[in-house]
């Protein structure tokens, strides 16, 4: 046994060693991508007034520590709102005058890797923090910031607990009881539905909390919700259970406040079936269009509340979009919007607060804070123009619902 | 060099199973009084203290018991989330926050053992495989119940539910505590490194005295020749269950000092993949060899940490160590290397220590 002890420990030595060896070595790698992207997307940094300024990797810079899932599997989300805020600080940076520095870690969608991913990028001196995607580890790092006074807004952790009783915590995105409410409302007074269907995954938050509001206002409303079926998982393969209980029901509605993945496969299931009622989702329901084999056809006729479209005309979505695909070569989703929006509203607050990048952490947190909450603050964005925020963190915007019309968005 | 007896050598290993532990925490918190300690590890040392003691007690099944558990990460779940309930419930009768998070840890503990009492009666009448298969439906199965499990408190006491929130019926001023698939988002942060350390030891001398008690010793027969052992008049049920239940207690303890580190926990933490996990842990640390699951524990939850700023290739290089240090450690030529290097620790013991 003391053999193996001791081979256990040499083991661990040479892993140290390796350790040590890999640390030593990746500072210039990890710099690299990071002053590779702004190159690429933003050509025009060249204008005599940035020449110093667009070469400083730090120091200068004001450094946003980004937490989302890169891997696992609500990795596309947390890539999306690492790709829209990447697009956003190239740009910002490309003007030239307060610089911007996202360092996005992995948190596996997991609130103790989130945990650890925050206590690393606040090693790594960290002044602001963005994120999180998903909203169980979202509320984790909210209440380490809290403590600790670092600023944090959040894409699309859309839960009230994110923000509930931290005055440092802000939201980009609607909150879920917002959504299911705006939801009902929208389905009693467009009378799209009289019967209702409901699907939704009782094993995640973002699914759950929409339906309780959705619920709840319907049965203020008057809106006949005729069955509640539920699924416990994204990886759930199987909807014919679901969709034959809504078909039984005869409801001629069904609400899916759920993401993309699983939505599709229920159109595609419904579709075999036969059956043909409307179907309403969220923003959790943005970037079906572009999932990889999805017929397109089957979405004809979807509504959908999403707070960003592509297809949208104006200046600001045109350039983002453009950006956007050549960079990665795929449609931004409204996660990503939503990262793009939150590194704007960071970037103007900072702006119009006068912060710098000298300052520390705890001075940038009381001052965006007070920033965010003034009332004449207000952020034109991709998701929403003139958004404003409560002291609560939560922002107000208009929501949009949008309809499914020859495989694009068509605003209603 | 002299040959020591059996006793004196297990003491000294003993002692420096102790002496190692105690060094570290020392090491760390002179180094964290100093302001050395990045926040990075500053932030990891509670979660390696409950993946130490998971370790710990998952080695008392796999490596002493011999028997096979998938679902180890259902006990740190049940420990987890009965001690959220009864610290959040005992705020105001309990201010001090270390004896609350001691209370919790305890009342964890208990759970966890009762339900280690429960799975334990009917899966340990199965053996290899089969125990496994069912040790891995029944983490899943307290994985699910945790997420539909509606818990809330009010004046009243506890209200239990599993179809929502609404139908807590609390009273005013209520506060629900878990939300079924949402898990905890309220909980509040009390578990200390200290707190950490103490259960790391407590599990130490748990899993070492039973190992080196005479339970252990019918406990070990059974997992090396059970007939033999029960042709002697062992009672097989009795000690795997003790095995079991003991090892499900510490799970329970590991699981609420986790718990209480965090703000938000969903049940879906404690899913087939944590099991796995701490499974990694124990047969990398070597079976039954306790010493070896707390550095292997404490190693490998640090690596994919100190690999972030490299992430893209951190996973690529976490599990290139896992098979370079299973291939190295069961390569006769490697052992015969190492045994050169070090002959005077040739002599070969038993596997406790």
């Amino acid at each position: 046994m003391k053999k193996k002890n001791v081979l256990a420990l040499l083991l661990a030595m040479c892993m140290m060693v390796g350790l040590l060896a890999g640390c030593g070595g990746d500072s210039g790698e990890s710099a690299a991508p990071e002053s590779s992207a702004p190159e690429s997307t933003a050509p025009d940094a060249e204008t005599p007034e940035e020449g110093t300024d667009g070469e400083t990797a730090s120091g200068a810079a004001i450094k946003i520590g980004g937490i989302g899932p890169l891997s696992g599997s609500s990795a596309t989300y947390g890539i999306a709102t690492q790709q829209g805020a990447e697009i956003a600080v190239a740009e910002i940076n490309a003007l030239g005058g307060l610089q911007l520095e996202l360092d996005f870690q992995d948190d596996e969608g997991d609130a103790e890797k989130a945990v650890n991913a925050y206590n690393a990028l606040i090693g790594d001196d960290a002044q602001i923090i963005y994120g999180c995607t998903t909203t169980n580890p979202c509320v984790a790092v909210a209440a380490e910031t809290n403590a600790a006074r670092y600023f944090q807004l959040t894409p699309s952790a859309s839960s009230t607990d994110v923000t509930a009783g931290k005055d440092n915590v802000f939201q980009i995105c609607f909150t879920d009881p917002n959504q299911g409410t705006t939801a009902a409302n929208y389905i009693k007074d467009n009378e799209l539905g009289t019967k209702i269907a409901v699907i939704y995954n009782n094993g995640d938050a973002y699914s759950t909390g929409i339906y309780n509001a959705f619920q709840a206002t319907a049965d203020e409303i008057g809106l006949e919700i005729v069955t509640v079926q539920t699924f416990p998982d994204d990886t759930n393969t199987d909807f014919t259970v679901q969709l034959g209980a809504a078909r039984d029901a005869e409801a001629d509605l069904v609400f899916m406040p759920i993401y993309y993945t699983p939505a599709s496969l229920i159109l595609n299931q419904a579709n075999s079936m036969g059956y043909e009622p409307t179907f309403f989702g969220c923003d959790g329901m943005d970037g079906i269009l572009e999932l990889d084999g999805f017929d397109v056809s089957l979405a004809e006729g979807l509504m959908l509340m999403t707070p960003f479209n592509a297809w949208g005309e104006d200046e600001r979505t045109v350039n983002f979009v453009t950006a956007y695909e050549e960079a990665y070569g795929t449609i931004p989703n409204q996660f990503a919007a939503d990262g793009y929006d939150c590194m704007y509203a960071i970037y103007e607050a900072c702006v119009a607060a006068g912060i710098t990048a000298d300052m520390s952490h705890d001075e940038i947190c009381e001052a965006l804070i007070a920033q965010f909450t003034n009332p004449d603050f207000s952020v034109d964005g991709l998701t929403g123009s003139g958004m404003t925020w409560s002291t609560n963190g939560e922002v107000s915007k208009a929501p949009v619902v949008v309809k499914v019309e020859g495989g694009v968005y068509v605003t209603q | 060099m002299k040959k020591l007896s059996a006793n004196r050598r297990r003491f000294i290993n003993n002692c420096v199973t102790y002496g190692m532990v105690i060094a570290a925490f020392i090491v760390m918190q002179v180094l964290n009084g100093a302001g050395m300690l990045s926040p990075s590890l500053q932030g990891q040392l509670v979660p390696i203290c409950a993946y130490i003691t998971m370790a710990i007690s998952l080695n008392i099944v796999v490596g002493v018991s011999g028997e096979l558990s998938l679902g180890h990460a259902g006990f740190m779940s049940v420990g987890a989330f009965s001690g959220i309930i009864a610290s959040l419930s005992m705020q105001e009768m309990i201010p001090f926050a270390p004896l609350r998070l001691a209370v919790a840890m305890v009342i964890g503990a208990a759970c966890a053992g009762v339900a280690g009492v429960i799975i334990g009666v009917p899966v340990l009448r199965l053996r290899g495989d089969y125990l496994a298969i069912v040790t891995l439906a029944f983490g899943e199965i307290i994985r699910n119940i945790v997420n539909i499990l509606y818990v809330g408190i009010d004046v009243n006491g506890l209200h239990f539910s599993i179809k929502n929130e609404a139908a807590l019926n609390l009273a005013e001023g209520g506060m629900s505590i878990l939300k079924g698939p949402m898990g905890v988002t309220t909980n509040v942060k009390i578990a200390t490194f200290t707190a950490g350390f103490i259960l790391v030891l407590i599990a130490i001398t748990v899993a070492l005295n039973l190992i080196n008690s005479r339970s252990g010793r019918a406990i070990m027969a059974l997992r090396d020749n059970r007939i033999a052992a029960e042709s002697v008049g062992i009672n097989a049920t009795k000690y795997k269950l003790m095995a079991f239940v003991t090892s499900a207690v510490l799970a329970g303890a590991a699981g609420a000092l986790y718990a209480m580190n965090y703000v938000s926990l969903a049940g879906k933490k404690f899913d087939f993949n944590t099991s796995i996990l701490i499974l990694v842990y124990v047969v990398l640390g070597g079976l039954g060899n306790i010493r070896g699951s707390i550095i292997a524990a404490a190693l490998l939850y640090i690596l994919p940490e100190m690999l972030r700023s490299m992430y893209e290739y951190r996973m690529l290089i976490y599990a290139v160590v896992l098979i370079l240090i299973m291939i190295a450690t069961n390569n006769p030529r490697m052992k015969a290397i190492f045994a050169r290097i070090l002959p005077h620790k040739k002599e070969g013991g038993d596997e406790n220590g």
